[in-house]
């Protein structure tokens, strides 16, 4: 279980408890947090999941495999700290997660 | 809209619906939403059925598009087990099996498809199963516990996917394929000859230009596949996967243009000002390839349900789309964009031996479609560049030194 805090584009934050096992796009999705799409269900084709993962954050939740960085490649408004939330397994070394949502994820 | 009035009655509660409903709130639409659906489930995801799921990998939560608090949370009334029989356009009611009628100020219609039988001898024997809904998973996921010997009929993804989960679960599995090789609706060589190649090499046998003739029995249940030539192929189960077919006699039944489906424009519109039609239900134009189809993924879905949504809540209509989709098989992620119409060549890029290339389809200069094998950039690039319509050169995509970014910039 995490505690995983989701910031839309507009600043509003959502505070979950996540499952650990679950990703964190599936922690999203499952409380109607807005701003994650997540258009192929975590299937790692599509890209509208993606999220940026707060400084503090970035080597607890891991590199993105190889396919993951080609998605990220070619999505829209791609920072360094940019991951596709489907790709981020929750796990209790994450409690206190910071991510953030671009304003479109098309 | 008037907030007071009947509102938007969506007719089937799967992806493309579910998408509506929840798009309708989203886009800020006031009135009241009805989402009638007839399985008793909330709508969810089909993909994982043939995959993750059938391997034991996920739960039925993961299948869930939304909690199904949500629709309440968000005034969304939620109708589910329950059968829409007629709709009468000129009272703008639809009528329920249990005797309810329903009025709507805008109906859509997204009651999809079901998977198409084969009507041959021994089709009703205990062990032929078919596989579209959470309840056929469930049936097939049972059938194959204890690693049994599985008949898939057909080539196609739904029973290439259901294949490479078999053979995940330990069981035996041959595939059967009317054409002479499989994909042939949907895909061309090289990749249904690479697919067919690594599933051979995962244990799984393929009889190609084979016709079933029947299903044998015992004691009620199917123990073989008989093709035309007497040949017996024994197994415990089998999977029918031969495509779907369309569920629009609603819409028929109502006097709604349908062409093996409900005929729509680019804005999910009928011929009636208060109908739309969204999803595997429709006949849709395809404005990259000037022509109407047929589109079964879960991208259509989602594109149509934005149409809708957006018309219906006053929204600018969405831009365009390239049709894309996907398929897990084995350790294999295939990515598909655009259709292959009218392309004069095909341009390998990558490597087919490594199981990590790109097929694309291109006319003249132009890239109409491709299908990449664990090529996630070839994958993202030609979907934009298919969308754009803008020219590559040939040499620079068939160059793997040549980075995606490169030939698309």
């Amino acid at each position: 279980m995490a505690k995983i805090t989701y910031v839309e584009h507009t600043g509003e934050r959502h505070v979950i408890d996540v499952k650990s096992g679950l990703s964190v796009m599936e922690g999203a999705v499952k409380n109607n947090v807005p701003g994650i799409d997540a258009d192929c269900g975590g299937a790692c084709a599509c890209a509208t999941c993606h999220v940026y993962v707060d400084e503090a954050w970035r080597d607890k939740t891991g590199t993105p495999s190889a396919m993951e960085e080609s998605m990220l490649d070619f999505a829209e408004n791609v920072e360094p700290n940019s991951r596709l939330s489907c790709q981020i397994k929750v796990t209790d070394a994450l409690e206190g997660l910071v991510v953030t949502m671009p304003e479109s994820q098309h | 809209m008037n907030q007071a009035g009947p509102g938007v009655v969506i007719v089937g509660a799967g992806h493309a619906g579910g998408t509506a409903a929840a798009l309708l709130r989203q886009y800020g639409y006031a009135g009241k939403v009805t989402l009638i659906g007839d399985e008793p489930i909330a709508p969810y995801q089909r993909p994982p059925l043939s995959k993750a799921w059938l391997k034991g990998e996920a739960d039925a939560d993961s299948l869930m598009l939304k909690p199904e608090s949500f629709y309440a949370g968000a005034g969304i009334d939620l109708i589910l087990d329950a059968e829409v029989t007629a709709i009468r356009r000129s009272e703008r009611t639809v009528s329920l099996k249990d005797g309810r009628t329903l009025a709507y100020d805008m109906l859509i219609l997204a009651t999809g498809a079901r998977a198409r039988a084969l009507a041959i001898a021994g089709s009703d024997l205990a062990g032929v199963l078919s596989l579209r809904s959470a309840a056929d998973a469930e049936n097939l996921k049972a059938a194959l516990a204890g690693g049994k010997r599985l008949a898939v009929i057909g080539g196609g993804y739904i029973g290439l996917e259901a294949a490479a989960s078999a053979r995940a679960l330990g069981c035996e599995v041959v595939v059967i394929e009317r054409e002479p090789h499989i994909l042939a609706r949907v895909a061309k060589e090289p990749l249904a000859s690479f697919l067919a190649g690594y599933h051979r090499a995962r244990g799984v046998a393929f009889e190609v230009g084979a016709i079933v003739e029947a299903f044998e029995g015992a004691a009620g249940h199917v123990t073989g596949v008989r093709l035309a030539g007497g040949r017996v192929i024994g197994c415990d189960v089998v999977l029918v996967g031969i495509g779907l077919v369309r569920n629009d006699s609603l819409a028929q039944d109502c006097g709604l243009e349908c062409v093996n489906g409900i005929v729509v424009d680019e804005h999910a519109r009928t011929a009636d000002p208060h109908v739309l039609a969204i999803g595997d239900v429709t006949h849709r134009p395809m404005p990259l390839y000037d022509r109407m189809f047929w589109l079964e993924s879960v991208a259509n879905a989602l594109e149509q349900a934005k149409q809708a949504a957006s018309l219906i809540a006053g929204r600018p209509a969405p831009a365009h789309e390239v049709t894309w989709n996907w398929s897990d098989q084995y350790d294999l992620k295939l990515q598909f964009a655009g259709l292959p119409f009218d392309a004069d060549e095909v341009l390998v890029r990558g490597d087919p031996a490594q199981a990590r290339f790109a097929v694309f389809h291109l006319r003249g200069d132009r890239i109409q479609a491709v299908e990449a094998v664990n090529a996630a950039a070839e994958f993202m690039a030609g979907r934009q560049l298919i969308g754009q319509r803008r020219p590559i050169v040939r040499a620079r995509l068939a160059d793997s030194a040549v980075s995606m970014k490169e030939v698309a910039a």
